[in-house]
């Protein structure tokens, strides 16, 4: 760590971790659910689990973009942050903020929670994924622009690399389309339609380039391949993320009352999609094998190339599957949704966010360079275990979908959905071992940060 | 100069991978463009019946000329020529926005004859595919017209016109596209 400010991201880091655990314990709930409909009825409804389930998985990923930003900004702008209080300030709003909305989904009926955070004034509640109460979006936008100044001011005065001007430009995105949220007009074809410009444009678009420059970031440190390299890599790969993710948003435009050129505009642009996650994982794999060092931190270089292997399956590859229109027209909302969300959001999100704490977090809690090679073993273990985990629940659920897509929508005599669903419980069942398997994983990997031992020797 | 240093790369690795996604998206049009044709022969005829083919081969005759004027700018720099290519590049500028009035005034028609990207098939293809490579046009200009500020500055030179020969080869590829995009929208029946 070379600045002191740097070390806001710490909280920033365990936190992300602690609202981690949490999303997938109500997974397993949810998954649970699935097989045994009135499991903890009515203490935590499907809806509810659900939703605390997709909320919180935002949320940990905010906290850990926000610690990434507070963790390279300053290194890569050589100067210390502008405001380490006022991060620290912020992290404990949005972690309040958080953990009350979280309670209001749990303890109180959610029509009662609208009431109660006076919904009506400014009615925002009662999307999917955008659940959040009024005051609570206005928090985080509170939030977000209290980091975006800090981490700007930081940029601004300090040196400009791609890396910091291409999280910026993620961040500053991630911030303005979120606003989005805020629209919310009677007619549903319009409410659908900009409800995509928060949710599409957030992870097939913006996020990819926050995703690109952490990467970048992790690979100049761990492999010491020119920075010029790299940044003419991430360059190419922002532009590709461009060109098909904010046209390709109209792939969720083809059944919810838009004209049907989006029909063409989504499929073709979306098709190319894979292509910005093919590259990064060619290029993590290049600049590895190109490395000038041998970084001491074999963890985090491990995380890095998952992510680009597991972005490109998940992302690219699932979301492929379904994207053209003629496809989706019979698989759309279906089981294979959820699998291409599994892996995608693990393949992508959740590991850079872990990428970057295995590198950053050694250095934050005073090591040299890296964790002691035991904690490194471990760390290892967590990342097979939760990936391989991650590939069979979406292979179970893909399974599922594809029954589902033919018993419900293309069979002769196709089957009422209900009917459908008792007939894919199998799956349901694999599904919900795979999830166990990963909780383990991730616990694990918690224990991993107390592994002591012998710090290895920085190369 | 030997023989392997003619055969180098003209340009950037990334902007060459850059071009190819670009032809990627229009190819996967074009593709989507002739099957669908093939369905609805009399729709994309009459369609096309409509369009005004002496603008469009206008045009044509102007982008090419624009190409051409961008080789003559690389061709001016490879000699040290800084105004020739400088003036290249400006002319080759003007060929854009020739380009740009012209389509202009052919979607005025359109619009003013009532047709949209709604009206079928043959428009959603014909308004889409036009407006991206509009676009390319725009986005091809302000390369050219960074490349004639850098160039007027000193900025390359017969030793270092790497940029130059990049931002080149993407302006080529703008033309190339409007040469396969022409015949298959306006004359191919």
């Amino acid at each position: 760590m070379q600045y002191k400010s740097q070390s806001v991201a710490k909280p920033y880091f365990i936190a992300a971790i602690g609202l981690f655990i949490g999303q997938i314990l109500f997974g397993l709930v949810m998954g649970l659910q699935y097989v045994w409909g009135d499991f903890l009825f009515p203490a935590i409804p499907f809806n509810v689990a659900r939703m605390v389930h997709t909320n919180l998985l935002i949320v940990w990923l905010l906290f850990g973009f926000m610690g990434a930003a507070y963790y390279l900004i300053p290194e890569e702008a050589e100067r210390e942050l502008e405001s380490p209080a006022l991060a620290m300030l912020m992290f404990w709003i949005f972690l309040v903020a958080g953990a009350l909305t979280v309670l209001g989904y749990l303890l109180v009926p959610y029509a009662g929670l609208a009431k109660l955070t006076f919904n009506s004034l400014l009615p925002t509640m009662g999307r999917e994924f955008l659940e959040q109460p009024t005051i609570t979006k206005i928090g985080i936008v509170i939030v977000a622009l209290s980091f975006l100044y800090n981490v700007g001011m930081t940029v601004l005065k300090g040196r400009k690399t791609v890396v910091n001007l291409v999280l910026m430009t993620g961040l500053v995105g991630l911030a303005v389309m979120f606003l989005f949220s805020f629209y919310n007009p009677d007619n549903l074809v319009k409410d659908k339609f900009y409800w995509w410009w928060v949710v599409h444009l957030w992870v097939e678009g913006v996020w990819e380039l926050i995703l690109g420059a952490i990467l970048a970031y992790v690979l100049i440190k761990t492999t010491g391949v020119d920075r010029e390299v790299v940044e003419k890599w991430l360059y190419v790969i922002i532009a590709m993320t461009l060109i098909t993710g904010i046209i390709g948003t109209g792939h969720h435009y083809f059944w919810i009352g838009t004209p049907e050129y989006w029909q063409w505009f989504g499929s073709v642009f979306s098709a190319l999609e894979p292509i910005p996650f093919f590259m990064m994982t060619v290029f993590a794999f290049n600049m590895v094998n190109k490395r000038r060092r041998e970084h001491p931190n074999k963890a985090a270089v491990l995380w890095a190339l998952g992510t680009g292997v597991m972005a490109f399956l998940g992302a690219g590859v699932w979301g492929f599957l379904h994207t053209l229109a003629p496809v989706n027209y019979y698989t759309h909302g279906t089981q294979i949704t959820a699998a291409h969300a599994h892996m995608s959001f693990y393949g992508a999100y959740v590991m850079i966010v872990l990428t970057i704490i295995s590198y950053a977090m050694p250095l934050l809690r005073g090591r040299a360079a890296a964790n002691s090679n035991k904690a490194q073993v471990v760390e290892m273990w967590s990342f097979w275990l939760m990936t391989i985990s991650i590939v069979f629940l979406t292979l179970f659920l893909t399974a599922a979908g594809i029954l589902q897509v033919y018993l419900q929508r293309v069979a002769d005599v196709p089957l009422p959905f209900m009917v459908v669903q008792d007939k894919i419980v199998l799956f349901y069942w694999l599904r919900e071992i795979a999830g166990l398997v990963f909780f383990i994983g991730l616990m694990i990997y918690v224990w991993s940060f107390f592994v002591k031992g012998e710090e290895t020797k920085t190369a | 100069m030997d023989d392997r240093t003619q055969l180098k790369l003209p340009g950037d690795l990334a902007m060459w991978i850059f071009i190819y996604a670009e032809l990627l998206v229009f190819g996967i049009f074009f593709l989507g463009y002739a099957f669908t044709r093939a369905y609805h022969v009399e729709l994309f005829n009459n369609g096309q019946a409509t369009l005004n083919k002496e603008l469009g081969a206008l045009n044509t005759f102007v982008l090419i000329t624009g190409s051409y004027c961008v080789v003559r700018a690389v061709a001016a720099i490879r000699q040290d020529h800084v105004n020739t290519c400088v003036h290249w590049l400006g002319a080759a500028l003007f060929s854009g926005l020739i380009f740009l009035i012209v389509k202009v005034f052919e979607y005025k028609d359109k619009f003013a004859a009532g047709y949209d990207l709604d009206t079928n098939t043959f428009f959603m293809f014909y308004f889409s595919l036009t407006f991206f490579h509009f676009m390319h046009v725009i986005l091809g200009m302000i390369i050219l017209g960074f490349m004639l500020v850098k160039t007027r500055r000193g900025g390359y030179s017969a030793l270092d016109h790497f940029g130059l020969e990049s931002g080149a080869s993407y302006w080529h590829m703008v033309d190339l596209v409007w040469v396969v995009l022409f015949p298959l929208l306006y004359v191919m029946k």
